[in-house]
């Protein structure tokens, strides 16, 4: 049976990416400035030049073709050449993406952490008293652009990599303070409290497990948001990972580079959500 | 609370009233350079001192909400009304049309949407003129994001054709568009005002974001993103602290925002 889901996951996956590879690749087609360059600008370049750069994007204006093209150089590992660099793609991304999982890992990991510690308290006490601070707080964080976030960690001299978890946290605290609020507020967790069990024990017993399937739901959304996240911060913290890279090929207009970039993180963002999504099905046994 | 809400709404009347009156309001044009006076700290002239190429703060501030607060409002208009007719047919078609258009909202929601409008915003045309490159941007953030609150909305219109009244109208004989307009859409209005609040602080955060990557708004028209551009400037904020007011405006809206409206935000 699990077999069975994670294959259907995994052909919904190869089907949504291919998909959104191409809607990605249309979107980028239709766009007003498309086939733009520019060195078109550049006074000192002649009327053929500037023609010769014109023809340069003719590939790409069917973007069937292109695309076809692009899969099948998918298949034989070529992901292409970046135009505005001037080097493989593959290349690009096997010297980019560690920079980046490194990073939204960290996030991750220090966004979950930050968040749920801000959250267990009110919801083990039960006093309101103990989410006016996690409250504040969160509601301040959500009120910034991640990009702004970046920006008051280099002010400030704090360590980058934790600005991520600065953009997750609130998300965090939010979603999984109402979720514990509201499986606390449940028939057989007054049943519970009725018979006298601890705070601590009824959170662990009756709560987290009933709790637990959707939280792991949002861990999946949450590698979105930090992918999402990485952008500013990679260009304002100044780490050479995808963001940045997304950035430069988004100000050079590189389509190939852009389609590529994309593709690799809808793959991600899809490979994490039917992760949790899979994940969530034994956990909520228990209900 | 019920205080605090009021006293948050009068913040946010407050904020907005003064971004509509910003050509009263501001001491001097967006626009207009005082070259005696550039990096001019606060004074009774500029009440928050001067940029590097010596125009208002206070005026670019004004102007800057006012772009924001207006267009972003307009962009969530856009993505509610796209939101309604999509999510709007899949709930009220329901059967293969529901299920494929369901398998699009899925496909445009796995989307990384961030790399995707950094990168159409880029692809803007080269000599695009600044209130054009405003109405693109916002018409871009409301074109991507649709997809959340279509969902929302087919759930809605989901649940309101099987309840009571819309089953009582069928046996009435109330069929088709009539049944959709009469019943169906006017209590279909709360949702869609809910995802359009919701939308409005996420349009705002999206244009920040990308103003912050210098893709949004194109200079010399003052948004709230390329407001927070000067912050970049990391020497000069730590000496000019004044140079924070827009990001303390926008933390007070938005935070005034979320408490109004909580929701969730897919850009930020």
């Amino acid at each position: 049976m699990w077999i069975h889901r994670a294959a259907r996951h995994t052909a919904t996956i190869l089907i949504t990416v291919l998909l959104g590879g191409l809607l990605g690749a249309t979107l980028l087609r239709f766009a007003p400035g498309f086939g733009v360059d520019e060195q078109e600008l550049d006074t000192r370049l002649s009327g053929a030049t500037i023609q010769a750069l014109r023809d340069s994007h003719a590939a790409e204006r069917n973007v069937l073709v292109f695309y076809a093209r692009y899969l099948s150089g998918l298949l034989r590992g070529d992901l292409g050449v970046s135009r505005s660099l001037q080097r493989p793609i593959s290349e690009l991304l096997s010297q980019r993406i560690p920079v980046t999982l490194r990073l939204v890992a960290f996030g991750l990991l220090a966004g979950w952490l930050l968040g749920l510690a801000l959250a267990l308290p009110g919801a083990i006490s039960g006093k309101p008293a103990h989410d006016i601070l996690p409250g504040f707080l969160s509601g301040a964080l959500l009120s910034l652009p991640s990009a702004l976030v970046a920006v008051l960690f280099v002010l400030i001299g704090g360590p980058g990599p934790l600005a991520i978890a600065l953009v997750i946290a609130p998300k965090v605290y939010r979603y999984s303070r109402n979720l514990l609020a509201q499986t606390s507020a449940m028939p057989h967790v007054l049943a519970a409290r009725a018979k006298g069990l601890s705070r601590l024990r009824i959170l662990l017993w009756h709560v987290l497990p009933i709790a637990a399937p959707q939280i792991i739901a949002l861990a999946g959304v949450s590698v979105s948001i930090a992918f999402g996240a990485s952008i500013p911060i990679e260009v304002i913290c100044d780490f050479p990972g995808i963001g940045q890279l997304a950035w430069q090929a988004a100000l050079a207009r590189d389509m190939p580079l852009l389609v590529n970039l994309t593709v690799l993180v809808t793959v991600v963002t899809l490979v994490a959500n039917s992760a949790s999504d899979l994940a969530v099905s034994p956990s909520s046994g228990r209900q | 609370m019920k205080t605090l809400r009021q006293f948050v709404w009068g913040i946010l009347i407050l904020v907005f009233a003064a971004s509509l009156m910003a050509g009263l309001l501001a001491p001097a044009p967006y626009g207009q350079q005082f070259r005696d006076s550039t990096n001019a700290g606060p004074s009774r002239r500029f009440p928050l001192g001067t940029d590097e190429l010596g125009r208002d703060r206070l005026s670019r501030l004004l102007y800057g909400s006012r772009v924001s607060l207006l267009l972003a409002p307009a962009a969530a208009l856009l993505s509610t009304f796209i939101a309604a007719l999509i999510g709007g047919l899949a709930g009220y078609l329901g059967g293969w049309w529901e299920r494929l258009i369901m398998r699009f909202i899925d496909l445009s929601l796995s989307l990384p949407w961030l790399f995707l409008l950094l990168t159409v915003r880029a692809l803007l045309p080269l000599n695009v003129s600044p209130v054009a490159s405003v109405s693109i941007t916002f018409a871009l953030l409301g074109l991507l994001g649709w997809a959340g609150p279509a969902r929302v909305v087919r759930s809605g219109v989901r649940s309101l054709t099987s309840s009571g009244f819309v089953l009582q109208a069928r046996a009435c004989g109330c069929r088709g568009s009539r049944l959709l307009v009469m019943q169906v859409l006017p209590n279909l209005k709360p949702i869609l005002q809910a995802q359009f609040w919701i939308s409005v602080p996420v349009f705002i955060l999206a244009e920040a974001n990308l103003g912050l990557l210098g893709l949004g708004v194109s200079e010399p028209l003052p948004s709230w993103g390329n407001l927070l551009r000067g912050l970049e400037n990391y020497g000069a904020v730590r000496s000019n602290p004044w140079t924070l007011a827009p990001v303390l405006l926008l933390v007070i809206v938005m935070g005034s925002l979320h408490l109004v409206f909580p929701g969730e935000d897919y850009y930020s």
